[in-house]
């Protein structure tokens, strides 16, 4: 059942619950934090309005720089608004940002540790019909490993623009993992978020979980649909929206293997180094459970739908069940 | 700030003298760096530190100081050794450049030492962050200069023509950018390595004001960052032709000082130089 301390959306569950996407929710954060926060600088590499800033332009063009299609330029020049005392945002897709630029931000944003805020949309297989070239399966890989750096991976539209109003307050260097399509809505206003806390969304009826499911990002509605489906079947297992990949809330994640002895990640990223290895390096070196990974094969992706791209590449929910099933007799 | 008087420049010349000797020093003990752009950029460290900036070596962090990025941080001998010089910290130091624990490192981490403005050495970032700062300044409404120095090997970088555009379209005037034009790169002459022509033309087509310099005569420098100030219509760079290891004669002009420290006995050789040039 639905975590109800948590104020989530009730009607998850529904055929028709109601969807939206997290870039969006990110506009949305943006142009609220403008308003509250005149340090704020947004800067965009052609891509206005797909990752759309374009709320945040219209409103405060003085504070609105596009640089054109370099995102090299785009990751340096911020770094030296940020050291004039402003928080810049940095926009483009994940692919370029922080995939192009990748020393840029490593060198000028997180060895500096200035505190910019890079968001790169348009991330996982969910982009769909653009292919391959477009979907970033390994971002989380090259920003979580850089030093200082913050990881947060919202899990839908509402939980991004929190998640973004929040960034913002901090001095940190932050990669913010954004989606293009829209996605189940999961959360409510009401939710209560915090960058660095992980949180149970499912839980059992009565009784303790045999399994653990930790899932990163819009995918969650996925692994959400897996626990409801394998209550069904008797099997009992807790959901965990792991937004924040850095720092790793390691309390929640043993505490969580503790009580289930096994655990399975959920990700639309490759497997190796992503947010099911952060977990594993959690759990392998405090309490050691065994883990299955749900997340991309070392494959790039192709064209397709999302639908046909997340059953190809075995993310949908059926994949969770059967690394659910796998790791529980792994078990024993 | 217009004129120099012959007087301020043979203060700024024996400064710089005092400024090459540091480096070679420094270089020594290191044991190893770069020597040739240190060398050849010291003139044009000494006219900005002693003459040009508006800063506070006592304030090192005052908020309406001038900002000074060094792009290619491997000439960071000469950085250092002015900064010092100036009254930042103890010219002692100097002596700790590469050396663990040492706020003086390899290449110029920000961390240690926050008035450098930055952290420097992957070629070809340094421009962008001197145009964020620029741009925030303009946006915010303050009075700086924002000075960036460049090499000319950093130009094969595709993010320094990134930032050459875009500072021409946000029409930074507040922007001076000296580049230092030593034909000389860690991998033999710039042009054989990967041909630059003639850089000023090129900047001139990217919409910027453009001087050429003689990177060793205080008086050409001076003159040209006063005119790149009083110019309102955009940014502008100096290319500053130097002699890469300018002062000492059998280095001069010589790719392969670009990435080695002098023996003991070069830097005798070299310090004994220059010691009988002011004396």
């Amino acid at each position: 059942m639905i975590n109800q301390n948590l104020k989530l959306n009730t009607k998850i569950f529904n055929e028709n619950v109601e969807k939206s996407s997290t870039r969006l929710g990110f506009g949305k954060g943006l142009l609220k934090i403008g308003e509250e926060n005149e340090n704020i600088i947004v800067l965009c590499a052609d891509l206005t309005e797909s990752t759309k800033v374009d709320l945040f332009a219209e409103r405060f063009p003085e504070r609105f720089i596009d640089l054109g299609v370099a995102e090299q330029n785009l990751a340096t020049v911020a770094s030296g608004v940020a050291s004039m005392g402003k928080i810049p945002f940095i926009t483009s897709y994940s692919m370029f940002s922080p995939g192009r630029n990748w020393e840029q931000i490593r060198t000028t944003i997180c060895y500096n540790n200035q505190p910019v805020k890079i968001i790169g949309s348009h991330s996982g297989l969910s982009v769909g019909p653009d292919g391959g070239s477009h979907q970033a399966l390994e971002d989380i890989a090259i920003t979580r490993v850089i030093p200082n750096m913050v990881v947060i991976s919202p899990c839908d539209l509402i939980e991004a623009q929190k998640a973004t109003i929040a960034c913002a307050k901090t001095k940190d260097p932050t990669y913010m993992r954004l989606a293009r399509n829209n996605t189940e809505i999961i959360t409510t206003d009401e939710t209560p978020f915090e960058i660095g806390k992980a949180q149970i969304f499912f839980t059992p009826e009565i009784g303790l979980a045999h399994v653990g499911i930790i899932a990163t990002g819009p995918i969650l509605y996925k692994a959400i649909m897996a626990a409801y489906t394998l209550e069904k079947k008797g099997i009992k297992s807790k959901v965990m929206n792991l937004s924040t990949i850095k720092p790793l809330d390691s309390e929640a994640i043993i505490t969580l293997a503790k009580e289930t002895k096994a655990i399975v990640t959920v990700e639309d990223h490759q497997i190796m180094g992503g947010m099911g290895s952060a977990v594993a390096e959690c759990l392998a070196s405090n309490y050691i459970v065994p883990i299955e990974f749900v997340g991309i094969d070392n494959k790039f992706g192709q064209s397709g739908t999302p639908e046909e791209l997340t059953k190809y590449y075995g993310i949908d929910i059926v994949n969770i069940i059967e690394k659910v099933e796998k790791v529980l007799k792994r078990k024993n | 700030m217009e004129n120099l008087t012959d007087e301020e420049i043979k203060k700024l010349k024996i400064k710089a003298n005092e400024i090459r000797k540091s480096i070679i020093r420094m270089l020594r003990d290191a044991g190893s760096g770069h020597t040739a752009g240190s060398l050849g950029m010291t003139d044009i460290f000494t006219i900005l530190y002693f003459h040009t900036l508006k800063h506070d070596p006592k304030n090192p962090l005052w908020i309406n100081r001038d900002r000074l990025i060094l792009s290619n941080g491997h000439i960071c001998p000469v950085l250092y050794a002015t900064l010092a010089h100036a009254g930042y910290f103890p010219t002692e130091e100097l002596q700790t450049l590469r050396k663990f624990g040492s706020r003086l490192q390899g290449h110029p981490h920000s961390e240690y030492l926050p008035f450098m403005e930055t952290s420097s050495g992957p070629l070809g970032s340094g421009l962008s962050q001197a145009i964020g700062m620029a741009i925030i300044d303009k946006i915010y409404g303050g009075d700086k200069t924002i000075y960036a120095i460049l090499s000319d090997g950093e130009h094969d970088e595709g993010n320094t023509w990134e930032a050459i555009m875009l500072a021409n379209k946000e029409k930074l005037s507040n922007l001076i950018v000296i580049v230092d034009r030593n034909n000389i790169q860690i991998g033999g002459n710039t042009e054989r390595v990967m041909p630059l022509g003639d850089l000023g033309e090129k900047y001139k087509t990217f919409g910027w004001n453009t001087q050429n310099v003689n990177g060793h005569d205080f008086w050409e420098i001076n003159n040209a960052i006063f005119k790149a100030k009083k110019n309102k219509s955009g940014p502008s760079v100096i290319i500053a032709h130097t002699i890469p290891s300018k002062g000492v004669k059998a280095w001069e002009n010589d790719f392969r000082w670009h990435g080695k420290a002098p023996s003991k006995e070069e830097a005798e050789m070299a310090l004994k130089e220059l010691q009988n040039l002011y004396d």
